[in-house]
Parts: C-alpha cells; structure tokens; sequence
C-alpha cells in the first residue's frame, strides 16, 4: 500500500463529503440560517441587555453581535460535527459504512479522512457565514480571515472526533435526536460563545469551572484570539489535547477487535 | 491444483451466549463458484462480516488468498470484492460518482479508474446510465451497478450476499448468468449466499449452513450421495428439517 493509495482515497472520501453537501442545498442553507438567526434576532435583542468588559483580543468596547460571532462560528462547527456523526449512523444502518470499512485501508485512516471531510466542510460553512456577517458590519482585521482556518482545522477536527466518537457509541438513528439534546446544548450552553466566562463566574463559580474546562469553550476562543489575529496558547493545547483524546477513543470505538462494533450485534 | 482464495479454519463466533456459527472449516479455490445455502438465520450474514472483518475473528481463521484477515487486514481486503444483501450505493450520486468513489478507496488513479468503470459498465450494458443518480435506477440496475463495484479493482474472491433479493426473475437470472461466467471466464473464486435453489447452477459446490454449522460439503453429485436424495431441495430440506423454499 502506497501514500499515493492514502492521498488517492483521503480525496475520495473528502470530495464525495463535499459534494454530498453541495448538492443537498437545505442543509447548506439550514447550516446558514442557525447561526444567522442567532446574530440577526438573538444578539440584537440582547444587545442592551448585556454589558461587555474590554477583554483581549477585543481592544475597545464592542457590541454583543461582535462578541457572540466567535461563539457562532464555533456552533456551525459543532453542529456541523454532530451532523457528520449523523451521517456515520445512517450510513451504518444503510450500509454505504460498509463500503468505507470493507476498503483496503486501516480503519484509524478512514475515520481521519471522514473527519477531515467533515471539518472542510464546516470551514466551507464559515466562510460563507462570516461574509454574510461582513455586510452586517461585524468585520475582522483582514489577517484574521487567515489566521482563522487554522483555528478552523483544529476546532473542526476536535467536535467531529467528539461526533465520531458519539457515533461509535449510537446503534440506531432515533437515539441521536436524544444525545444532541444531552451533548450540543450543555456544551453550547456551558461555554464562552454566548456570554464571557467573568460574567458566568459572577453567578456561579461551578458553572464558570464547568465552562472553562468545557472543550467547546476553548474552540471558541481559539477561534475568537485567532479573528483578531491574536494566539491563544492555553485554548489551542486544550483544543488539541481533547482531539486527540476524542479520537483515539472513537478509533477504539471502531475497531473491531476492540470497540463497540461487536456489540452493535446484527447489523 | 487451482490457487485458494478463501480458507476458513475452525472459525466460531457468538453474539454474547448465543452461539451462530460452530466450527467451520471450508475453502473456495479461485475458478469455483460455491453457493452458501441456508435459511434465513443460519448465519450466513455473520460470515460475511466476519470475512469482511466488520467483526472481529475471536476463535478460528480466515485467509484470503493466504493473507490473514486478522493479521494482514488490508492486504486481505485488497483481494476482495463484496455485494451485500443492502445496496450501499449512494443514492445522492450518480453511478460513475459512485464507482470514482470505490476505486478511489482501493488506491486506483483517475485515468485506470476511468477505464475499467467504462469496461464494467459496458459489460453490464449500463453505459448510457452512467451519469443518472442511483436514485433513479430499478432494483435490478442497482444490482448490476453493486456488482460492477466489486468487480473494478479486479478481485480474486467476490462475496455475494443474497444479491437477487427482491428482483424480478429476469434481472435475477441475468446476474445468476453472470457470475457464473466470471468464474469460469475469469477464473474468479466466488462466495454466493442464498436462500433459494433454483439459483444454484450444475458446476456448482454446495455449502449447506444450517444454525451455524455446516451439514454438507462439496459438488452437488457428492451432495446427492451423500443425503442419498435426488434433487437438490429434497437435500437441503433433510439437512435443514423443512427449511427449504
């Protein structure tokens, strides 16, 4: 087995994801309209409401759309994650799963590359959300537009390993729906997308800890510094540290020998 | 001699308590088309993917063309064309989106790639359906797309799992015809599950898997003498006690 067999197939899995998503033109659009809600009716109704501290990387006073953008970014990201491990578990129970796993190649690689797809993707996604956010007058400084994708890769990479690995765990497509309640809302909610963490810490200490150590939190500050152009080390090593946490534990999920695949029983 | 694609060796497996296959012991040499039969629930499903290695060998061994499945899992895999008894196609995508994807998974360039998408489906007479999306195919043309799939990267053993299921009787018969000719013709060494005997043509070898263990081996003739019976079904209805269809 070559690398070019390896680069041949990550190309494979990656363009089908992308032009799977293409042509599904409600989820592009229904990927959009989530963040854009947010922005356009949620952090203009909170606007007066929530007082925000000059904090780094913001250097002046900024408006709440501003602050919650990152936070939005971020929720494209998981729930673009979440999606993707949705996408496993009905290819399981169609069997198109069967075709990916029956291929020459070891299994830790192909769980990579649907990830990899996953996370291009999200990053798809972004871009076109955060030019929409542009005539809405939430602008970056152009670096930060590039400094951003990386932030995006490893983010991405983080919430769709946690996906994957939520997928090696769901036997049926119905019990999703209840692991999306129990996963993205405490993690969208206990985290910085929405409101600072002094701001959380002024109501509750546990809730501020819970939010900290919460991964989803620090995807969106890395996120966050890396719009502005800024490096946010702590949240960066953090993101990092829980991908690889999150996927060597869904790459055990899968393996045969090892994981949940037995137990799944008849498929 | 003719080469061994498939050797499989005390293979065992149970999900939790439940034993479903006991001790199997059987190989498919390349040129032999041999037709697994059984009723439904006599895990035939359970071989599959234990051969496919979707689930995991825990007591026996399986070697395809003498690799390890286990052991050497993907040199195992390279050898190997699958249809299951579920489509796997993705519908969303046309037929040739579907066969790029294939041959981009087993390593193959765009331009080979190309080429052998272009003979299969020339060969199945669905050239002039390449660019349709799958959706809009008949069950007996998904069939054929599946099958020209497994057969791109030229395998030496092609698995079939109940491939006729829910087909008219000429698009069964077609493939019926076809894969027979593979194995004569290409020297292919085919597995064929089935629960239906009237696909099982002269030349072919018997394995009658009933509640997971084997209850006859080897070329129809040796099937007859052996249950002492005259036709095929009376044969798999003794070893089966009233199964047969």
């Amino acid at each position: 087995m070559s690398g070019l067999h390896f680069w041949r197939a990550m190309w494979g899995i990656v363009g089908r994801e992308l032009w799977r998503f293409i042509q599904q033109k409600e989820r592009f659009i229904s990927a959009l309209v989530r963040p854009l809600v947010w922005l356009f009716v949620f952090a203009a109704g909170f606007r007066a409401s929530l007082g925000l501290a000059i904090a780094p990387p913001y250097e002046t006073y900024i408006l709440y759309e501003v602050y919650i953008t990152p936070g939005l970014i971020g929720m494209i990201q998981l729930f673009n994650g979440m999606q993707s491990s949705l996408t496993m578990v009905y290819d399981r129970e169609m069997g198109s799963m069967r075709i990916l796993l029956v291929s020459p190649l070891p299994r830790w690689f192909l769980l990579i590359c649907k990830l990899i797809a996953g996370t291009a993707v999200s990053i798809l996604q972004v871009y076109v959300f955060l030019g929409i956010a542009w005539f809405y007058d939430i602008q970056a400084p152009w670096q930060g537009y590039f400094y951003l994708l990386p932030a995006l890769m490893l983010g991405g990479l983080m919430l769709g390993a946690l996906g994957l690995l939520l997928s090696s765990f769901i036997r049926q497509l119905e019990n999703f729906a209840g692991v999306m309640n129990f996963v993205i809302f405490p993690l969208f909610f206990m985290s910085t997308a929405l409101y600072p963490l002094w701001k959380i810490q002024e109501s509750s200490v546990l809730l501020y800890q819970l939010a900290h150590y919460n991964p989803f939190s620090q995807a969106v500050e890395l996120i966050r510094f890396a719009l502005y152009a800024q490096y946010n080390q702590f949240a960066c090593f953090y993101t990092l540290g829980a991908f690889i946490l999150f996927i060597i534990a869904a790459i055990i999920g899968y393996t045969p020998s090892k994981g949940m695949m037995l137990k799944k029983g008849r498929e | 001699m003719r080469d061994i694609a498939l050797t499989i060796e005390a293979l065992s497996f149970a999900y939790g308590d439940k034993k479903v296959l006991d001790n199997l012991s059987f190989s498919v040499a390349a040129g032999e088309c041999t037709v697994l039969l059984g009723p439904n629930g006599a895990g035939k499903s359970t071989l599959f993917s234990l051969i496919t290695r979707l689930y995991d060998t825990r007591s026996g061994k399986i070697q395809l063309c003498g690799f390890d499945v286990k052991q050497q899992t993907c040199l195992a895999l390279a050898k190997l064309g699958v249809v299951f008894q579920q489509t796997t196609l993705d519908l969303d995508l046309t037929v040739t989106q579907n066969l790029h994807y294939h041959a981009a998974l087993h390593g193959m360039s765009r331009k080979l790639a190309g080429q052998r998408i272009s003979e299969e489906l020339e060969r199945f007479a669905m050239a002039e359906r390449a660019h349709e999306k799958v959706r809009q195919l008949n069950g007996g043309h998904k069939r054929r797309v599946e099958i020209a799939r497994a057969l791109l990267h030229k395998p030496s053993l092609l698995l079939l799992d109940e491939p006729t299921v829910g087909l008219d009787v000429p698009s069964r018969q077609a493939i019926v015809d076809y894969v027979h000719q593979l194995a004569q013709q290409q020297q292919m060494a085919i597995l064929w599950a089935s629960h239906l005997i009237d696909e099982i043509d002269s030349g072919d070898h018997l394995l009658i898997l009933h509640k997971g263990q084997i209850k006859a081996k080897g070329t129809i003739p040796q099937v007859l003498a052996a249950t002492q019976t005259d036709t095929i079904g009376k044969a798999f209805q003794q070893l089966t006690e009233g199964g047969a269809k």
